[in-house]
């Protein structure tokens, strides 16, 4: 007599991974232009925030902190993006 | 009206370390739509270039629940989960509200998903679909979709003597969607941010299956220089190009119509792929374009104007 297969609840769970690990694969190192932020002219509106592709403006307590440049690709959105009037951020050459 | 700062004090839903382009769309698409979201989600994407670059294996970017699977099934995989989730609330073994989002890009939803797009509207599943919209099969090296426009150059519809780019035009996949009668849709693009996050907390909210198109430029495979991608995206507004507007109810509504239309040559110059149409003998394929471009336009202004 064959064993009798097992139903679906006994099958094993498949393959989990923890959510948000890519935070341990850092992506700073593909930079070519790198994006320096000026605290003293940043009003903190947000936008280069909210349209960072790589998660990598730090905002904390209602105030952007700075640039996480573990993560920075150096697309240059920020600094594109940043309001004309305020240009707080610029882009300079990567220098390694 | 949801403010930036407000956004801002909750926790990041999608990491940084992801493998994308410098400049990407489609993970900008990705962030936004899961910050807007008020409720715990469940995620789902289709293969694509999103689903590639952030879920390259043992690294993932998301932060919430999320459900790997094939290119043509995303929103069969979703429908799944929503049920199962419909189910075990009511038997009492779930207790929070949640709610259900499916990724795809174009090639995994106006071509090779559509059948199961299709199935979900059709079955009323409470799942909303979002569509990153970016033109052409980009993960795997700029292929046409029927989502390419005319005249776009691509590998399998390149531009040489014979043919000015894409001969074809494009699909539009949100009226085959409003087709279906769904609780929400809308076409929306990531350099309009407080528009997109008021369509995602809208479609969350709607009873039923949403679909949301979102216009993604893709600095690789239109070829513009990375800094450029939110510019390139409100231009395709302001020409009409992809026009921003919602579908609920059987009413149509416009949510951002431009001061001034522009031509579409300001939109097509600023990138690679349309840069042989400049040089090309006649201006056929521009001018179908932009009249393509005309009658959608005049249509939907008809239509929310009802």
């Amino acid at each position: 007599m064959k064993k009798e297969k097992e139903g679906w609840k006994e099958l094993p769970i498949g393959l989990v991974l923890e959510g948000g690990s890519s935070k341990r694969f850092e992506t700073g190192d593909w930079r070519s232009e790198k994006p320096i932020w000026d605290e003293k002219k940043c009003t903190n509106c947000f936008i280069c925030w909210i349209y960072c592709p790589d998660s990598a403006i730090i905002v904390k307590d209602g105030k952007v902190q700075g640039i996480d440049y573990r993560y920075c690709k150096g697309c240059g959105i920020c600094a594109e993006e940043c309001p004309p009037k305020v240009q707080a951020i610029k882009m300079v050459r990567e220098e390694k | 009206m949801a403010s930036l700062k407000q956004l801002a004090t909750q926790k990041e839903k999608f990491m940084g370390g992801h493998r994308a382009c410098a400049g990407c769309a489609a993970t900008i698409a990705a962030r936004m739509v899961l910050m807007a979201a008020e409720q715990p989600v469940v995620v789902g994407a289709a293969t694509g270039c999103l689903e590639v670059v952030s879920t390259i294996y043992p690294y993932s970017a998301w932060n919430v629940p999320y459900v790997h699977n094939a290119f043509e099934n995303v929103a069969a995989t979703m429908s799944g989960v929503e049920a199962a989730y419909r189910a075990l609330k009511k038997k009492g073994m779930i207790k929070k509200d949640l709610r259900f989002i499916a990724f795809g890009g174009d090639g995994g939803t106006y071509d090779i998903g559509l059948q199961s797009l299709s199935g979900m509207i059709e079955r009323r599943h409470r799942v909303l679909y979002v569509c990153y919209n970016n033109e052409a099969y980009m993960n795997t090296g700029i292929q046409r979709s029927s989502a390419t426009p005319r005249g776009a150059h691509t590998t399998t519809s390149p531009a040489g003597t014979e043919i000015p780019g894409k001969i074809q035009l494009r699909k539009n996949l949100t009226e085959i969607v409003i087709a279906h009668e769904p609780a929400y849709a809308a076409q929306t693009t990531i350099g309009y941010w407080n528009d997109l996050v008021t369509k995602v907390r809208k479609a969350l909210e709607a009873d039923g299956p949403s679909f949301i198109n979102i216009y993604s430029p893709c600095r690789l495979g239109w070829a513009y220089v990375p800094e450029k991608t939110i510019k390139v995206s409100k231009l395709a507004v302001e020409t009409c190009i992809w026009p921003l507007y919602e579908y609920e109810n059987g009413k149509y509504r416009i949510t951002v119509k431009p001061k001034e239309k522009k031509p579409i040559t300001e939109f097509l110059n600023l990138q690679g792929r349309f840069g042989h149409l400049f040089k090309w003998h006649d201006d056929v394929p521009i001018k179908e374009y932009q009249a393509e471009v005309d009658m959608i336009w005049e249509r939907l202004l008809k239509r929310s104007a009802e």
